[in-house]
């Protein structure tokens, strides 16, 4: 594959160990996708392990800290007792809590009186959304500055985005969710309210008119979150590329008398892009928690929202649900990632 | 040639000490040359200094409600340069004030943070075999969780009060100090002067004490710095969302006050804007420095100067 223009007869000759080659490669390819099913699983039994553990570390009794401190009958909280299962040892109530959570029941949540599973189907749609717009925005926008970044490190230009992108990293997202608010929503001073304060839609629009108020009410949000997050991105795929710099297939290319951008864009941003697309998936636990306050700050009615509205109840049945859901969401397309990651650059998982 | 003759006859611990001195004068020589460095520690001594001079300069009472100077919600004046709160407390005071807690939350967390990472890095990479392999999956798993839900959790199921925000804080977030600590542990260990040691009887305890630990040191200095950095904004954080102390005054928890006092709405901006600033050099302060010694430790990282 690498040779420009092979022979005719080399290609035939070559062909039978090609073949063999990729026979080798797909059962490789199969132990190796095992393998990393195989750690997700034990991964998410874990996370459900620490989601029953974790909210059994509270002092007291549950039943007494799921009602809030509330005065309830001495019957209410044997009812309590006997719906969460508490009156059974606790490897039986663990082994329920495992069963239910596999089948999809997370419990109710106390502040809605709904099923948390209900709560978190419903507020999904907005958060994938939110997250995934921002994901592809932020993501591009760091290998795009990162990979320039680095093809000319040390310069002017460099130290700018390197600069600004730190310096965006160490801002807390709420902060600036809070200030492009009063900035943009409320406005300051002459500058009028040019996007909402918060929420997902306006209501009462239709159709297209619809999809534009919902995209008006996202631009902020996901400002913020690319804001926070594409630094990341660009200090990996600078990293990542500067470490291809001194490559000698980059002198090749040179040689060949390529012009410098199709050099870089060509030759070393492939390469510097496996590294960095395997860490934007590691650094998804980081984007949860942007999520999170971005949600809270600008009220959008996604999971990151419901956790905060969890939070200061305290809803102990959402949260454990909304826990579970968050960390089994990263596991799961960080195990996608790594089947993906063998197709992109075929030296892994042999 | 003399001094050495000198410190040889002075003993193996003053040559020793010696040498260590040597080696701090030469780091200081080559974190000079980085700029950036020089900012972020000027920034950290100022932040330290306000800190530790808190209770002289704007006093102990500063944060009680009772007795607030000023009307609610003034803006910004000769005699409260940044306005006042929504008690009509002195916002100046109160950010002043309120580096205490962040900076000392961001330390301890950091630090703890950072000695859980140490001891499972330089345990996983000295005893090899089922143990390290068992500790380096439960690293794994914690570097894909999403460490800041892990931490809220924490936080709220346990009681509320700033060693629980430490303590969510720092068994959440060392995984990547273990796996730093464990890939240098293992270069420490394939060099011969380990197999020395094991061969005149050193045990388990002497290698990793007296051989890998000084050599993972300075890297474990670079990884603390960046932990507070990171630390101070995970504080401010669960404060925000109301996971902290709620009696205890932090950067986090003025923004917190802000927002519920309805300061965004009303574009109440001197209420916001200076905690934010503080929490963002503090936090950029500690970067700056963890990356200057990142860079003194390891040229070959390219970190920009």
């Amino acid at each position: 594959m690498t040779a420009d223009a092979p022979s005719a007869s080399a290609v035939k000759a070559a062909a039978p160990a090609v073949r063999g080659q990729r026979a080798r490669t797909a059962t490789g390819y199969l132990r190796y996708g095992a393998g990393k099913v195989g750690g997700a699983a034990v991964s998410l039994l874990a996370v459900l392990a620490t989601g029953f553990f974790l909210f059994r570390l509270i002092p007291g009794d549950p039943v007494k800290t799921m009602t809030g401190g509330r005065p309830i009958s001495a019957e209410q909280l044997a009812a309590y007792r006997e719906e969460f299962g508490l009156d059974l040892p606790l490897w039986q109530q663990f082994t329920d809590y495992c069963g239910k959570a596999l089948t999809g029941d997370l419990g109710t949540s106390y502040q809605f009186r709904a099923p948390v599973v209900d709560k978190i189907s419903e507020a999904l749609p907005n958060t994938l959304l939110l997250t995934g717009t921002a994901f592809v925005l932020y993501t591009l926008l760091g290998i795009v500055l990162g990979t320039r970044s680095a093809w000319r490190h040390g310069g002017l230009g460099d130290r700018l985005n390197t600069g600004l992108a730190l310096t965006l990293y160490s801002i807390p997202s709420f902060w600036l969710g809070l200030l492009l608010i009063i900035v943009f929503s409320v406005g300051v001073g002459p500058v009028p309210g040019l996007f909402p304060t918060g929420g997902m839609e306006s209501g009462g629009e239709e159709g297209f008119a619809y999809v534009l108020d919902v995209a008006h009410h996202l631009i902020l949000p996901v400002v913020t979150l690319v804001a926070v997050e594409y630094g990341q991105t660009l200090l990996v795929a600078r990293s990542a590329l500067l470490d291809e710099m001194g490559s000698d297939y980059l002198t090749t290319a040179r040689a060949k008398g390529l012009r410098d951008d199709l050099v870089r864009r060509r030759h070393a941003v492939p390469n510097a892009l496996l590294p960095t697309v395997t860490l934007v998936f590691v650094n998804l636990g980081r984007t949860v928690a942007g999520v999170i306050l971005v949600e809270t700050v600008f009220s959008w009615p996604g999971l990151g929202g419901l956790f905060y509205q969890a939070l200061s109840v305290p809803d102990l049945p959402l949260v454990q649900g909304l826990f579970l859901f968050f960390a089994a969401a990263v596991i799961v397309m960080n195990t996608l990632a790594d089947l993906v990651y063998p197709l992109l650059d075929p030296r892994v998982g042999r | 040639m003399t001094t050495e003759a000198k410190a040889g006859a002075a003993g193996p611990r003053a040559l020793a000490w010696q040498r260590r001195r040597r080696s701090a004068v030469r780091f200081w020589q080559q974190y000079r040359t980085h700029r950036a460095g020089l900012v972020g520690l000027a920034g950290l001594a100022l932040f330290a200094l306000l800190a530790l001079t808190a209770p002289l300069t704007v006093g102990t009472d500063v944060s009680s409600v009772t007795g607030a100077p000023g009307r609610p919600m003034e803006s910004p004046s000769a005699e409260f340069p940044l306005g006042t709160d929504r008690f009509g407390r002195d916002l100046l005071g109160l950010l002043v004030w309120g580096s205490r807690v962040s900076l000392l939350v961001g330390l301890l967390a950091a630090a703890l943070s950072v000695a859980i990472g140490t001891t499972v890095g330089v345990t996983a990479g000295h005893f090899k075999g089922a143990y390290a392999t068992v500790l380096m999956r439960i690293t794994d798993w914690f570097l894909v969780m999403p460490t800041l839900v892990l931490a809220i959790a924490l936080a709220t199921v346990l009681p509320r009060s700033l060693g629980t925000v430490v303590l969510a804080i720092g068994v959440t977030s060392w995984p990547t100090t273990a796996r730093l600590v464990r890939a240098q542990t293992l270069a420490v260990e394939s060099r011969p002067y380990i197999e020395r040691a094991k061969a005149l009887g050193g045990g388990h305890w002497h290698v990793m004490s007296r051989h890998v630990l000084p050599n993972v040191m300075p890297l474990v200095l670079a990884q603390t710095t960046l932990m507070i950095s990171s630390s101070v904004l995970a504080e401010a954080t669960l404060a925000f969302l109301g996971v902290s102390d709620p009696t205890v005054l932090s950067w986090g928890g003025l923004l917190q006050d802000a927002r519920e006092a309805g300061a965004v709405s009303s574009g109440n901006w001197w209420y916001l804007v200076p905690p934010g600033i503080a929490i963002a050099v503090v936090a950029l302060a500690f970067t700056l420095c963890g990356r200057a010694v990142e860079s003194v430790l390891n040229p070959r990282l390219g970190v920009g100067r």
